[in-house]
């Protein structure tokens, strides 16, 4: 996911809010709207042109950004990965046996603590503010977390024994 | 991201999920356990290495101390007491979550958030971010509520209050209408509107929940904490964090699924809440009937002189410590050529899974341990069935009586044995409030004591 390549139709669904949120100004200055807002000239559904009310360059941002949105690569190839995950966790978890159901409790607590990964950038940024502070508590709580996870699940595991034969 | 970034991130992935999929039986599942810590350390060293951290103090600082503490609570903590841990373990990440979320919203281009060339953070990552904040507020105070309930520091009485839906209800909307303000207008403010509102949610949604439906909510919280971090994942662009919360959460919802299950109820009726809170109706009704009460040595003898004893663990025992002395008594009756088995009922105790752990940590061999649907039969074959700390799951009301609150709820068949020992304190009703039939059936010995005593006379007897 090399994010630095996201351009202008990168920006998905956060695009598009932005220019709802500059919607306002575009209705009023409609005759002021720059055409170089408009990138690629996007041949424009029915929907849009019969609209007479809204101004058309605004109105043809305003579907462009859509579209954006809508084709994001950022989002939706996250998305993707989202409801792949989900499919995976719902075939693997259904095979976990019943017996064993408590360390699986421990364990995907455990692993959720992953969001470790996003208070230790917080934590380690190159000047210190307010977000190193949360992001230093983040790392103790997760920390805490991954560390009483893991251990508990081995302590746990490691009483699962067969009958002696 | 770089690629070699990306690449540890998907290794540590497929490490957790081994470390779920090593869990499909015991023999496995030390090793998936291995798994989840390499991927885990895999996680940690990538980021700290990575292009994104410059300053270590912080981090080396708070590992310290957090993995301290997370230590030597997991090392001193007694089985008994695990479900309190698993719920406060919940709270702590969804702690975590509004903390980095919180984060990643005053330090954005730390994240790389901002539309590029300009100051502003892109609005999809405000809805991420405020998502993530808003699920993991719930998942704090939820898991604060829930663990008070099983640590008994809050009463496990449901607690309910007129019109409690609707606050819910409107709550929920305003979390919603809150939600897309912030990612139009960015105002901070708001953004601590919605964690606040969110925190008291978690409250408002858990109290009504009764101490015994703990293992619907601890899963439920579980399975949040998994959205969470995938809430948290989103809005940093990460897709280790994506596919983690992917699967925790929904691993998190096929327990809460089979929770339910098991209590034949709905997810809904659960988390609505109010289960358990008025006192049986028709216990009067019953209370004239007589019970045929035994002593120990009534019981050593009986279980001595059986070819099949069924041994039915509830919370009762989990609260009594009664698993050891339990697992002697079996030992004493396997030398004597007894067979004895054990039958876990999917909702005894108060998690998923509880009761296995207890008996594993007593050193029960895990291949004499059955589930519902693998034993329910065979207890028409068995002499004894040796009822300790259970009640509810064992009631046949539930296959009989239609105005029962717990009909359809699968049940152990334990009436169909021979002889059925109850070790129970009193004749008292069960968490559901539900009397159960079983004590004034002929087969049916009560025997009133405190689980581990009665036990242990038995053992006495025994010998």
């Amino acid at each position: 996911m090399e994010e630095q390549t996201t351009d202008q139709g990168g920006q998905g669904l956060g695009g598009a809010l932005d220019l709802i949120r500059r919607m306002g100004e575009a209705a009023q200055q409609a005759a002021d709207t720059p055409a170089a807002q408009v990138q690629v000239p996007v041949p424009v559904p029915d929907v849009a042109t019969t609209v007479p009310v809204v101004p058309r360059p605004a109105a043809e941002a305003a579907l462009q950004q859509l579209l954006d949105a809508a084709h994001g690569p950022d989002f939706l190839s996250l998305l993707a990965v989202f409801v792949l995950a989900i499919f995976v966790g719902y075939y693997v978890v259904w095979h976990v046996t019943p017996a064993l159901h408590s360390p699986l409790m421990a364990v995907t607590n455990a692993i959720s603590s992953v969001i470790i990964v996003g208070a230790l950038i917080a934590a380690g940024m190159a000047v210190d503010n307010v977000s190193t502070v949360f992001g230093f508590l983040a790392v103790i709580l997760a920390s805490v977390n991954i560390f009483g996870g893991f251990l508990v699940t081995r302590r746990m595991l490691a009483m699962f024994r067969k009958k002696p034969r | 991201m770089d690629a070699f970034t990306s690449i540890m991130y998907l290794i540590a992935a497929i490490c957790f999920i081994m470390a779920l999929r090593g869990l499909s039986s015991p023999e496995t599942a030390r090793r998936g356990n291995f798994y989840g810590i390499a991927g885990m350390a895999i996680a940690i060293l990538t980021t700290m290495f990575g292009p994104q951290v410059h300053n270590w103090w912080w981090i080396l600082g708070g590992l310290a101390i957090g993995g301290a503490i997370g230590f030597v609570v997991a090392q001193r903590i007694q089985m008994t007491a695990l479900p309190q841990l698993v719920a406060a373990f919940h709270s702590l990440v969804g702690l975590a979550a509004v903390f980095v979320a919180l984060a990643a919203f005053y330090s954005p281009e730390a994240f790389g958030l901002l539309i590029p060339g300009t100051n502003e953070i892109r609005g999809v990552s405000l809805i991420e971010m405020s998502i993530g904040a808003a699920v993991g507020a719930y998942t704090f105070t939820g898991s604060v509520i829930a663990w008070g309930k099983l640590q008994g520091v809050i009463s496990g009485k449901p607690l309910v209050f007129p019109f409690q839906h609707f606050v819910n209800l409107g709550i929920g909307l305003v979390l919603i209408l809150l939600v897309v303000f912030f990612s139009i207008w960015e105002p901070g403010i708001l953004l601590w509107l919605i964690i606040i509102l969110a925190l008291a949610l978690g409250v408002l949604m858990i109290v009504p929940i009764g101490g015994a439906d703990m293992p619907v909510v601890i899963s439920m919280l579980n399975s949040y904490s998994g959205w969470a971090a995938a809430g948290i994942g989103f809005t940093l662009h990460n897709p280790l964090l994506i596919i983690t919360g992917a699967l925790v959460g929904s691993s998190g919802a096929i327990l809460s699924y089979i929770m339910c299950k098991g209590m034949n109820r709905s997810f809904f009726n659960v988390i609505l809440g109010g289960f358990g809170g008025e006192a049986a109706a028709g216990q009067a009704a019953l209370a004239d009937r007589t019970v045929k009460q035994g002593s120990a040595e009534d019981a050593a003898f009986l279980m001595s002189n059986a070819s099949s004893v069924i041994i039915v663990p509830g919370y009762g025992m989990a609260v009594a410590q009664a698993q050891h002395a339990l697992r002697e008594m079996a030992d004493l009756l396997k030398k004597q050529g007894v067979k004895v088995s054990y039958a876990i009922h999917p909702v005894a105790g108060r998690m998923p899974g509880h009761m296995n752990v207890l008996l594993a940590e007593a050193n029960v061999p895990y291949d004499e341990v059955f589930e519902l649907e693998d034993i329910n039969r065979e207890f028409a074959q068995a002499d004894v069935a040796f009822v300790i700390g259970a009640n509810d799951v064992t009631n046949p009301a539930a296959k009989t009586d239609s105005s029962s609150p717990i009909y359809g709820m699968p049940v152990l068949d334990v009436e169909k044995a021979k002889t059925v020992l109850f070790v129970k304190r009193s004749l008292g009703s069960g968490y559901a409030g539900v009397d159960n039939p079983l004590f004034y059936r002929d087969n049916t010995m009560m025997l009133f004591a405190d689980a581990k005593k009665m036990v242990e006379d038995i053992v006495k007897a025994m010998e």
